[in-house]
């Protein structure tokens, strides 16, 4: 049985559809890279479906159970847990503290603050500091540990590496392979092709909110994914 | 030895203006709303206190502790009725609407107290004038103690609240970044009623207070709003201690003042708050003046 179903999903900024129409399903411990340019509506399928943007039309489904109504706060406390694009931490708070609000989602599973400590060993001698005075890897490792640490079924990552120098984005990768060898399920959003590749299963391609092209990661060719990306190929479109 | 005991006087005084304070500053931080209907809803706590002392013989102490639930519900309901719909509409239209209130609770106190003054004074027994003599000079009232005491207790209590609780540490996020908080499961709206609430029953209590060390008529809310809102300025809401510090520096300041001239008693609250409007202005550059926010991002 497919864990997350989205039917014919539509959400808006004011009049502009920035998604249309997607739809697709996850099945558990999957990858997913979602790619595509700025702007074709990437970040806010993801925000759509952890509830942080409303949906305009179409279904989200979570293991049968429709999420599609429910505000964000009760949709991770059924397991659906996003790193927003930016990091988003607390900054007036300690990274502690960060990571203990995670605990309001209620879940308990494989992740606590031991086990996330020992995934993300940078992060053991910063445990006091202010959020908001860490340099941008270690924002993005404390993002996701938070994430985490709300014992999510599925993981949207949205834009990990960007603004983080080559170095650290080599780290939250390293970190990522944890998650993956844990079968966790996660969709990725992701500039990076190679990088996105390198982790995923299967890739879906977004182009002005429509999906153009969907396929295993292995099988499809770089540069059919670049042309339905770019958009130069209208043959490749695949609904 | 004046000096002394004015500065004794003052910072005594000072703990009833953080306790005046601690709402106003308090919902500012968290919600970024000022409150203008505090004082008023301080002057309607020191009427429910005083309705059930005068009425029904129970004592102040007691009779605070009676309405603390109703103050709860009462800020839950403010804020889901009332801020939560006004702050969606920008930063001015919670003022009108908390302004609105204000006047609204005045005039229905006045419609049902009249103007006559009123204290709890009378159901204090001792408490209300008795005091400690420390030298020949200098005597400390037992109430001003009680009371700054009990700011001490109530703002450090808070602040660890904040500090060290769950729900502490979920309005501290809330504050920080509202939008965000729903991704780790907190309810934003429900965080920041309880936050009302809580700052309802700091309100309560400092109507209490008001009304067991002095006189107060329906219209007395105004002058509490001001030195709430100049204890906040002086002292930022950073932190409930700085309240506490922004309180003893205008009661300081007051006491000092009075001591210089019998009239500079709010002359010298007044320039206390605007040399430290001056001070946060130049320091924080083009930043807010009650405080200087965290960096917050864009939508």
């Amino acid at each position: 049985m497919s864990r997350l179903v989205v039917e014919r999903l539509s959400a808006r900024h004011g009049l502009l559809q920035a998604v249309r129409d997607v739809s697709f399903e996850l099945d558990r411990g999957e990858i997913v890279a979602l790619v595509g340019a700025n702007g074709a509506g990437k970040t806010t399928l993801l925000r759509a479906l952890a509830g942080a943007h409303p949906v305009f039309a179409g279904r989200v489904r979570l293991d049968g159970i429709d999420v599609t109504d429910l505000p964000a706060e009760q949709r991770v406390r059924l397991g659906i847990a996003l790193v927003p694009e930016g990091r988003r931490l607390f900054a007036p708070l300690t990274v502690m503290e960060n990571l203990l609000l995670a605990r309001s989602a209620g879940r308990s599973g494989p992740w606590t603050i031991d086990t996330v400590m020992a995934d993300f060993p940078q992060l053991q001698p910063l445990r006091k500091a202010r959020a908001g005075t860490l340099s941008g890897g270690e924002q993005q490792a404390v993002a996701i540990a938070r994430a985490l640490l709300t014992n999510p079924e599925i993981l949207l990552l949205d834009e990990v590496s960007l603004g983080l120098s080559p170095l650290a984005v080599d780290r939250v990768y390293k970190s990522l392979n944890a998650l993956i060898a844990a079968a966790t399920t996660i969709i990725l959003v992701e500039q990076d092709l190679r990088r996105a590749l390198s982790v995923a299963h299967r890739v879906i391609c977004l182009r002005e909110g429509s999906v153009v092209l969907t396929g295993r990661a292995a099988d499809t060719p770089r540069d059919r994914i670049m042309a339905a990306y770019f958009g130069t190929d209208a043959a490749d479109a695949v609904a | 030895m004046l000096w002394l005991d004015q500065l004794i006087q003052g910072v005594l005084l000072g703990g009833y203006y953080a306790v005046v304070a601690c709402g106003l500053s308090f919902m500012f931080s968290v919600m970024r709303i000022i409150n203008l209907a505090h004082g008023s809803l301080i002057v309607l706590a020191a009427f429910a206190v005083w309705e059930l002392a005068s009425r029904f013989g129970i004592p102040p102490f007691l009779g605070l502790v009676l309405i603390l639930p109703a103050l709860a519900a009462l800020g839950w309901g403010l804020q889901r009725a009332v801020l939560e719909r006004s702050a969606r509409g920008g930063v001015l239209v919670p003022l009108l609407s908390t302004f609105g209130l204000s006047i609204m609770i005045d005039n229905a106190l006045f419609e049902r107290y009249g103007a006559d003054t009123r204290s709890l004074a009378p159901y204090l027994g001792d408490l209300s004038y008795d005091s400690w003599s420390i030298t020949d000079d200098i005597a400390i009232g037992k109430l001003s103690a009680l009371i700054f005491a009990a700011a001490v207790l109530l703002l450090g209590t808070l602040q660890i609240f904040l500090s060290f609780t769950p729900l502490g540490r979920a309005i501290r996020a809330t504050a920080a970044d509202r939008d965000t908080v729903a991704l780790v499961g907190i309810n934003a709206r429900r965080v920041n009623a309880t936050a009302t609430a809580i700052a309802t029953i700091m309100t309560g209590i400092a109507g209490t207070f008001l009304a067991m060390r002095t006189t107060f008529t329906p219209y007395a809310g105004a002058p509490q709003l001001i030195f709430a809102f100049e204890a906040t300025v002086i002292g930022g809401t950073g932190s409930l201690w700085g309240t506490l510090g922004g309180g003893v520096l205008l009661g300081v300041a007051q006491s000092v003042g009075a001591a210089v001239n019998p009239q500079g008693f709010l002359i010298g609250g007044h320039l206390m708050f605007f040399c430290a409007l001056f001070l946060r202005l130049a320091l924080s550059g083009s930043g807010g003046l009650l405080w200087r926010p965290a960096r917050r991002r864009a939508a």
